[in-house]
């Protein structure tokens, strides 16, 4: 397979990741529910790529996939992962993945602040991550600096490595899981809903130390959410999902400036302003059982647009602009 | 004239920091005063971060916690003094919704039996056909169908559907007062219209009012008309919402609201943020401004006493000597530079 050409016509950047037609099924006894639904995207070298949808779009699921610790029944049924041009993750199997792991792909997974072990110390925590994935011995004082390190590149100070989870606050715990994710120095981060649990200001200060570090070691990180506002303070593109299929990728800007399918523009409308006061809007969740999705376009049921062609063509996702690719009938493909 | 709903006088909390305790106290809210009306109903919002005193409060006013010292008013009644029949009533005219969706079902009530349970223990009523009426009902405000709902388990249902149950549960006894608590800081933010917008109905067309406890100014922005911020503890600025979020005086709120992740890639944060060591903040002052260690302004006299709330304009006040009458320093601005420990 070539990587000559991305998709979405950019000029030819590195790719750290080509997800190519990945689909994840959840088998059940009254059928497979349909978590991802042969998602295509890259992931350039040192961008930050946001993946925006809401609960149940299947992008929790994507990461595990990538991460290969998808929880059975969940199974990758068909696609590839395929890193740095080399390597489909989709078809390793375990001790090549455990080669992998942390050193070329990490992840920072939902709640990471609250799965610390609560009885280690953070320099403990971290250089247990450490020796679990590095092929060769390190000394201690050679673990010793590495934890030093690492604990700066997250902006904390360096007696936080004999603390207890239970004596930091909850961004400081935050940025303890940043730091055991890029100790290795992946290629990859894929980081699923950093900042949920966290204030307002601690939220604002791990973000940042999340651009920070992928502007130090240059880094690609997957950024997991669903708050187009957080987005568009770290993404420099975004990748929205709903009910497990792509529905539109571009630019940061592209995106949240001129929004191409009716789910984004729902998605950046449904923030409420800090600017102005005006009617809520109102949205309702997802409308469809996963395990039978609708024949046609998934969003037809909440679409605001939707013509006779959305309920029985599945539109395809196809570039309408430079650089903007966009699933729905209302664009037409460029020429 | 009608005895206010709610009256909260120099409420105070300390815990800990008893004869025997190794650990200083922590005055997790002090000389809190707020007041309710009886109607109009409103949605005030208790907004603060972590450490702020917001769930503290919350739990005074549930009842879940006594006041070291101060009162709390029910409808002119003292709570501490109340009768056990008094204090079902304010049980019931008290209800709350909780912040995690996920945590706070049985999981092995069905829905119908968690409304079952309340009509039950507040002797609503004992005819089935009226109970399944009211559920109904109940339901129907915050937009469930009682024929999908009633039979599922909790974790059939999605984290919203859920916090809609828990309105809907609270709805069913009619109270004058919600304490939300963080409602909607683990629903997704595209979906927390939804329940917001609930509340804003049932304050127009329910008279229930709302004590709407959040770290996230936007939506008190959208649905409240008076906002108390605090900030460990003590009131750092209150008055109108709409007033707080467009003319923030406070160097803390101003800080707040420069940091809200806003969707627009022109709007994005300004600088640098850093936090002080908690070392800094716990070596800090027993006395004077909370914020003082990370204040850009920071002044001899926020070291020395806790500034009293001064007020700045119409329903406006700020607890902030930068805004006292004496000094004459323009209104202040988010600094570019940040505190440093």
């Amino acid at each position: 397979m070539t990587m000559e050409h991305s998709p979405n016509g950019a000029k030819k950047t590195q790719v750290v990741l080509a997800v190519r037609d990945l689909s994840v099924h959840y088998p059940t006894p009254d059928g497979d529910v349909i978590a991802v639904n042969h998602v295509s995207f890259d992931i350039y070298k040192g961008e930050l790529l946001g993946l925006i949808g809401e609960s149940g779009c299947g992008k929790t699921t994507t990461a595990l996939a990538i991460l290969r610790l998808l929880q059975p029944p969940g199974e990758i049924a068909g696609g590839a992962l395929v890193l740095n041009g080399t390597t489909d993750l989709a078809h390793l199997h375990a001790t090549q993945l455990r080669q992998v792991r942390w050193r070329d792909v990490a992840l920072i997974p939902q709640g990471a602040m609250n799965s610390l072990n609560p009885v280690m110390r953070v320099r403990d925590q971290i250089s247990d991550s450490i020796r679990a994935h590095e092929s060769r011995r390190i000394s201690n004082s050679e673990m010793r600096e590495r934890v030093s390190k690492l604990l700066r590149l997250v902006g904390l100070p360096e007696r936080v490595e004999q603390l207890y989870p239970h004596e930091l606050s909850g961004g400081m715990k935050q940025r303890v899981c940043i730091a055991m994710a890029i100790a290795l120095n992946p290629s990859l981060v894929v980081a699923d809903e950093p900042t949920s649990a966290l204030d307002v200001i601690v939220q604002r200060v791990v973000a940042q130390n999340l651009l920070d570090i992928k502007n130090r070691l240059g880094v690609s990180i997957l950024l997991i959410g669903h708050d187009m506002g957080l987005m568009a303070q770290l993404a420099d593109r975004i990748a929205v999902m709903y009910a497990g299929n792509l529905v539109e990728i571009a630019p940061a800007r592209a995106v949240l400036k001129e929004p191409l399918h009716p789910y984004t523009q729902l998605l950046i409308e449904a923030v409420p302003s800090i600017k102005e006061r005006k009617p809520l809007q109102v949205t309702e969740g997802l409308t469809h059982d996963l395990r039978y999705p609708p024949p046609g376009c998934i969003f037809q049921a909440r679409c605001p647009f939707v013509m006779d062609k959305c309920r029985r063509v599945r539109p395809p996702l196809q570039v309408v602009k430079p650089n903007h690719q966009v699933a729905c009938h209302l664009y037409n493909a460029m020429e | 004239m009608t005895a206010p709903l709610l009256e909260i006088r120099n409420a105070t909390k300390i815990y800990g920091g008893g004869l025997l305790e190794r650990t200083p106290p922590v005055v997790a809210l002090q000389d809190l005063n707020l007041t309710l009306p009886a109607s109009p109903a409103q949605i005030v919002t208790i907004a603060g971060e972590s450490g702020s005193g917001k769930s503290t409060l919350a739990s005074l006013v549930l009842g879940f916690a006594e006041l070291s010292s101060g009162q709390i008013l029910f409808k002119g009644t003292d709570v501490t003094r109340m009768t056990a029949a008094q204090k079902k009533v304010y049980r019931r005219h008290v209800q709350a919704v909780f912040q995690d969706p996920y945590a706070v079902y049985n999981p092995y009530y069905r829905v119908r039996h968690v409304f079952d349970l309340v009509i039950r223990n507040f002797g609503l009523t004992h005819d089935q056909a009226e109970a399944d009426a009211m559920i109904e009902q109940a339901l129907s405000v915050v937009g469930l169908q009682s024929q999908e709902i009633l039979d599922k388990y909790p974790h059939q249902l999605s984290g919203g559907q859920r916090q809609r149950m828990m309105i809907a549960r609270a709805y069913l006894l009619k109270p004058n007062l919600i304490v939300a608590d963080e409602p909607v800081s683990m629903v997704d933010a595209s979906l927390r219209a939804l329940i917001l917008d609930i509340m804003q109905r049932l304050r127009d067309a329910s008279g229930i009012s709302f004590l709407y406890i959040t770290h996230d100014l936007s939506t008190a922005y959208q649905i409240s008309d008076e906002m108390i911020v605090l900030y460990q503890g003590r009131v750092a600025e209150r008055g109108s919402t709409v007033k707080i979020i467009q003319e923030p005086n406070h160097p803390y709120v101003q800080q707040l609201i420069a940091s809200i992740p806003v969707p627009d890639p022109d709007e994005r944060w300004a600088s640098e943020v850093v936090l002080p060591s908690d070392e800094a903040l716990r070596a800090q002052i027993q006395s004077g401004c909370r914020y003082a260690p990370r204040c850009p302004f920071k002044m001899d006299r926020c070291t020395a006493a806790q500034p009293p709330l001064i007020r700045v304009g119409d329903n406006h006040q700020v607890a902030c000597y930068l805004y006292d009458e004496q000094a004459s320093i323009p209104r202040a601005v988010e600094a570019t530079s940040s505190w440093q420990p």
